[in-house]
């Protein structure tokens, strides 16, 4: 039972911290721009493979710091010369440019590197077990990425928070005409933030790649969990998200290591299940068998019992 | 302004249209229904360039009944209404022949609307051959005599793995691990029959299923793998679920065999060399690249120069070679005479062996093999995906093994 309970512990915390890496770009954006970032993942994918193809020619640690540097800067042309112009007409066209331009995306990716996985390794500076706990390896890549969402995470904490730029930015979103009476250049902020928050993705690309399958549909499963993780946490809190990842993580493992289902439960409590009938899946379906499901129910619960999210201090 | 807005799109049109390719007048159609865009992509892609190759290969040496082989390729998206509006714009455009294979749900629909079609529209039969979508049903109680299938149905891949598995003495502990729909629960089920029948003495200490393709952390999945104390895990895992729970197995250091459908699949061999688990992971298949048989080695030289991938789809060129030795036979294009032909038909298949396309259910039977991915030696000439690691053929189950019973009750054309 404690063997089961520490395992689970740890890759609860693994899995959520990847969570946070990829979803901190995300809340970036959409706390700070309020922009709803549709193409968040394809930026994922451009870093994941800008840092193969630079990996395969200068290693894989001048990948981690060019890549990010790159694909920040596609970012914030991105910005400044299509999402810029879309401003104005509203938050639907945004969410709609940056739909549309998640397909561009992709579609380039798929031209350029093919459809099929790209064979990106874990660099063998890193390919070794870090720590053994009940005989099961932790590879020292993961104790990398752990380190690297929380070395992102308190590093955004206290540029957002105890910095000149964060207070600019925070009162960019809030009052952008007096912040740009100030002397302030508005735009120039916005453009900077878009390129921070894609350079994230990248981020998270190039050290998930390895980790995961670098291949041009790679964010499929992946959009979807990011949004849950940044409406759970509450729209505009860095540390709400950073607690959603946290509790993801943790409540999909454990979920995925209990085999009971309805059933069970009602035969312990000595009421014999219904042996057929229409809702026999129902009752047979075990919590491990939907444990990747339970984030949207938390999602779907958030949003009817607190909408705000768990940190969050502003209404959607 | 307007009048030359008009002009404008004239000139484009015409330019469009005399810039197509004039379709040969006289050519033999295959329209080719798989997923050529979003997530299926580049799985339908590696089945699009091999039946493009076999209809070169087939040109080559004369065609059919002195006829061009085209294949014309439709994207169904991976969803089952756009499968039907894809083959009913094929058959619209005049083709007979469709061949399709990802997803047993589209090939279910399919299987179904072009039986209807037939009985509908006499005289304008269409057929249908299916060269991957496995689920044993559609060949058993949904069984049509215009669908032909070339892949061994999944019952068929367990009947040949688990009659492998049976002569394995060190399996002692099996862990199922599967995608949560109709393959995956047909893998899960086959599996504990079979191995329940041929090795009662080996225990089952997990069963699992997990959504399909929702999965990014397959950690405490391998955490329960490795709690059960298993030494094998049979898995009808595919993509990126097959992947990444070989990683993180891999990652926790995981030691057991797996016995697997689709380790050769697109990314199969990436993610097992990643994994970094030499001669562990097993696939059963009608052929790898590593069969000692002349002409295959041969074929796949000359595939692999022009396509840039691994022959994945050997099925795919029996079915190829047989609809044309098919149409010779009846010296015939009409889709009637065809499958008259193929009903039954006696083969030797293109690695070697016999075959034969059962005329009970249209179940194509065929050698199976049991192979595993290791770092090459001197007699294999192939690697996978240029891994450096290639098939190593480690059982091969004769076709007469490989039979199974068919509860298929067929409406014969009178």
């Amino acid at each position: 039972m404690l063997e089961l309970v520490t395992i689970s512990a740890l890759n609860g915390v693994l899995y959520g911290m990847l969570l946070f890496l990829m979803a901190s770009g995300l809340t970036l954006i959409f706390s700070m721009m309020g922009v709803l970032n549709f193409a968040h993942a394809s930026f994922y994918i451009l870093g994941a493979f800008f840092g193969f193809q630079i990996s395969q020619m200068l290693g894989f640690w001048p990948a981690f710091f060019i890549a990010p540097v790159l694909v920040g800067g596609i970012g914030a042309l991105v910005e400044r010369y299509g999402l810029r112009h879309v401003h104005r007409h509203g938050p639907v066209a945004e969410l709609l440019f940056t739909f549309g331009l998640a397909f561009v995306i992709e579609e380039i990716v798929q031209m350029i590197w093919g459809k099929g996985p790209a064979d990106y390794r874990v660099p063998p500076s890193l390919d070794f077990s870090a720590f053994t706990a009940f005989s099961t390896n932790y590879p020292a890549y993961k104790m990398f990425e752990l380190l690297a969402a929380i070395a992102i995470f308190v590093v955004l904490l206290v540029l957002l928070t105890r910095t000149r730029v964060g207070l600019i930015i925070q009162a960019s979103l809030t009052h952008p005409h007096m912040v740009a009476m100030l002397g302030h250049n508005v735009p120039r902020v916005f453009m900077l933030v878009f390129g921070v928050g894609t350079g994230l993705a990248a981020v998270a690309g190039v050290i998930a790649g390895p980790a995961l399958v670098t291949q041009s549909n790679m964010a499929a499963a992946l959009g979807p969990i990011l949004f849950v993780v940044v409406v759970v946490g509450g729209l505009g809190s860095l540390s709400g998200a950073f607690i959603a990842s946290l509790l993801i993580g943790l409540v999909q493992t454990f979920a995925v290591s209990v085999n009971l289902s309805v059933a069970d439960v009602l035969g312990r409590a000595g009421v014999a299940p219904p042996t057929g009938g229409v809702l026999f899946d129902v009752w047979n379906v075990t919590v491990a068998q939907i444990a990747p499901i339970i984030p949207y129910l938390l999602l779907v619960l958030i949003l009817i019992l607190r909408p705000t999210g768990l940190l969050g201090t502003r209404e959607h | 302004m307007t009048s030359r807005i008009i002009a404008v799109l004239c000139a484009t049109v015409a330019a469009v249209i005399a810039a197509m390719p004039a379709a040969a007048e006289d050519s033999v159609k295959l329209a080719y229904v798989d997923p050529l865009s979003g997530g299926g992509a580049s799985i339908g892609e590696v089945g699009l360039k091999t039946f493009n190759y076999l209809a070169d290969a087939t040109n080559a040496q004369g065609g059919i009944l002195g006829r061009k082989l085209e294949v014309v390729p439709y994207d169904n998206k991976l969803n089952a209404q756009e499968s039907l509006v894809q083959v009913q714009k094929a058959i619209d455009s005049g083709i007979r022949f469709i061949t399709q294979g990802n997803g047993s749900a589209f090939a279910a629909a399919i299987e179904d609307f072009v039986t209807k079609y037939n009985d509908r529209n006499p005289g304008k039969e269409v057929l249908y051959f299916n060269y991957a979508a496995v689920d044993p049903a559609l060949t058993n109680d949904k069984c049509s005599y215009w669908h032909f299938r070339w892949d061994a149905n999944s019952d068929i891949k367990m009947t040949a793995l688990t009659n492998y598995m049976k002569t394995r003495q060190n399996i002692k502990k099996v862990y199922l691990i599967n995608q949560d729909y109709s393959f995956g629960q047909s893998v899960r089920a086959g599996a504990r029959k079979m191995l329940g029948e041929k090795r009662p003495d080996i225990e089952i200490v997990g069963d699992e299923v997990h959504p399909l393709l929702k999965v990014t952390d397959f950690s405490p999945y391998v955490a329960k793998i490795k709690a059960s104390g298993a030494d094998s895990v049979i898995t009808g895992n595919w993509g990126q679920d097959f992947a990444l729970l070989l990683k993180a197995a891999a990652d926790a250091g995981l030691q057991v065999d797996w016995y697997t459908y689709y380790a050769g699949g697109t990314g199969g061999p990436t993610a097992v060399r990643q994994a970094n688990l030499p001669d562990r992971v097993y696939a059963i298949a009608e052929g790898v690249s590593n069969e000692p048989y002349a002409s295959a080695i041969e074929f796949e030289k000359g595939f692999r120069a022009k396509t840039g991938v691994t022959l994945f789809y050997p099925r795919a060129v029996n079915e190829v070679r047989m609809f044309v030795k098919a149409a010779q036979e009846a010296n015939s294009l009409d889709p009637v005479k065809v499958a008259a032909k193929l009903d039954g038909m006696k083969v030797t298949v293109y690695n070697g062996g016999d075959g034969f396309m059962r005329a009970d259910d249209h179940q194509f039977f065929q050698p199976m093999y049991i192979a595993n991915l290791g770092p090459i030696g001197k007699d294999q000439p192939y690697d996978e995906e240029n891994t450096g690691w290639g098939w190593k053929v480690t059982g091969k189950i004769d076709t007469q093994d490989t039979v199974l019973p068919t509860s298929c009750k067929m409406n014969r054309p009178s």
